[in-house]
């Protein structure tokens, strides 16, 4: 997190020295994205504020922490795959799974079926690639994602 | 402020304000609710409010410097090794949902890019943003970002070829709706 601030401070400091109108603009815009996206988030911390008081930690870890095995995989795969949660929304979330008990395989399946499927998209995607494509692209990126959260699983 | 307040009224934060109202509500009334959601919240807000900001000057200070025109440039036909490498770095330098790619995959099939490469800038797309990578780090650590790059990187090069090993002979094309 501290690295994080540190690149930031850095990157300024650098785009400054090398062009400041640049360096305005994109002030400006990242201050605007991160604006834009505020009561979102606030909203996410709410009802996941909430979920968690609702939901012992016990049955967290149970069905979705480390040794959940195929369970935590496929309720991770489904979720994500029939979503539709911004990145800048799916990442504080998924830190606060973490330290909620959630283990990275599971996570690593969420995001990935997060980002790479897209349930409620398909149609919208079928009109650009064909159904057919679209069906594989899906299913393809489906198989990916649960390789990967196995491989997280392994090495994490 | 001005914006701040009139979102709160039109209706952006309600569910933020309703939570609040809720709290001390459950305060005044001695709930369990009130102390252990609104310790949740506060943990969840300050930790994020930290710096959450930062990276969003981040983004916005790579967005200015790394123009996608530049990138754009280096993307057609080549389907080697370095027409992969430069769909991926195009796809790195986007922003936004998946379904945003989608208008982008068809100027790329028009500038005559392969089915493979395409469909590699979509994996790449979804899963290397370097907007998401910085959000990724910062909230799930470094070594697991590498590590979710590393093995997420063969798994769409592989869709790409699967994808147009199965499509190459069947009159795909892409549509613009």
């Amino acid at each position: 997190m501290f690295f994080l601030i540190l690149i930031t401070l850095i990157a300024i400091m650098v785009s400054f020295l090398a062009d400041r109108q640049k360096t305005y603009k994109g002030l400006i815009k990242g201050m605007r994205m991160f604006l834009n996206i505020l009561p979102v988030l606030l909203n996410m911390l709410v009802f996941v504020s909430i979920l968690l008081y609702l939901v012992p930690n016990e049955l967290i870890i149970r069905w979705l922490g480390k040794g959940s095995g195929f369970y935590g995989i496929t309720i991770a795969a489904l979720l994500g795959s029939i979503s539709m949660i911004p990145g800048f929304i799916a990442f504080p979330l998924a830190g606060i799974l973490r330290k909620g008990g959630v283990s990275y395989e599971v996570l690593a399946v969420f995001i990935t079926t997060l980002m790479m499927v897209g349930v409620l998209t398909l149609p919208l995607e079928s009109k650009y690639f064909g159904i057919k494509a679209a069906l594989l692209r899906n299913g393809l990126s489906l198989a990916g994602a649960v390789i990967i959260g196995i491989l997280i699983g392994l090495f994490m | 402020m001005k914006i701040i307040i009139s979102k709160i009224f039109l209706g952006e934060y309600f569910v933020v304000v309703l939570f609040g109202l809720l709290l001390l509500f459950s305060r005044c009334f001695h709930f369990s609710f009130g102390s252990v959601a609104a310790k949740n919240f506060w943990l969840f807000f300050t930790e994020m409010i930290a710096f959450l900001p930062f990276m969003f000057l981040l983004i916005g200070i790579i967005d200015v410097w790394f123009p996608k025109e530049k990138v754009e440039r280096h993307i057609g036909p080549e389907s080697g090794i370095k027409g992969i490498f430069w769909v991926i770095i195009l796809a790195m330098l986007q922003a936004g949902p998946l379904y945003g790619a989608f208008p982008v995959a068809y100027i790329l099939w028009k500038k005559s890019c392969s089915i493979k490469n395409i469909f590699i800038y979509l994996g790449a797309f979804s899963t290397l943003k370097i907007p998401m990578l910085a959000f990724e780090i910062g909230f799930l650590g470094l070594k697991f970002s590498i590590l979710r790059t590393l093995f997420t990187l063969p798994v769409f090069i592989v869709i790409g070829y699967l994808m147009e090993y199965y499509l190459k002979n069947r009159q795909f094309k892409i549509n613009n709706p």
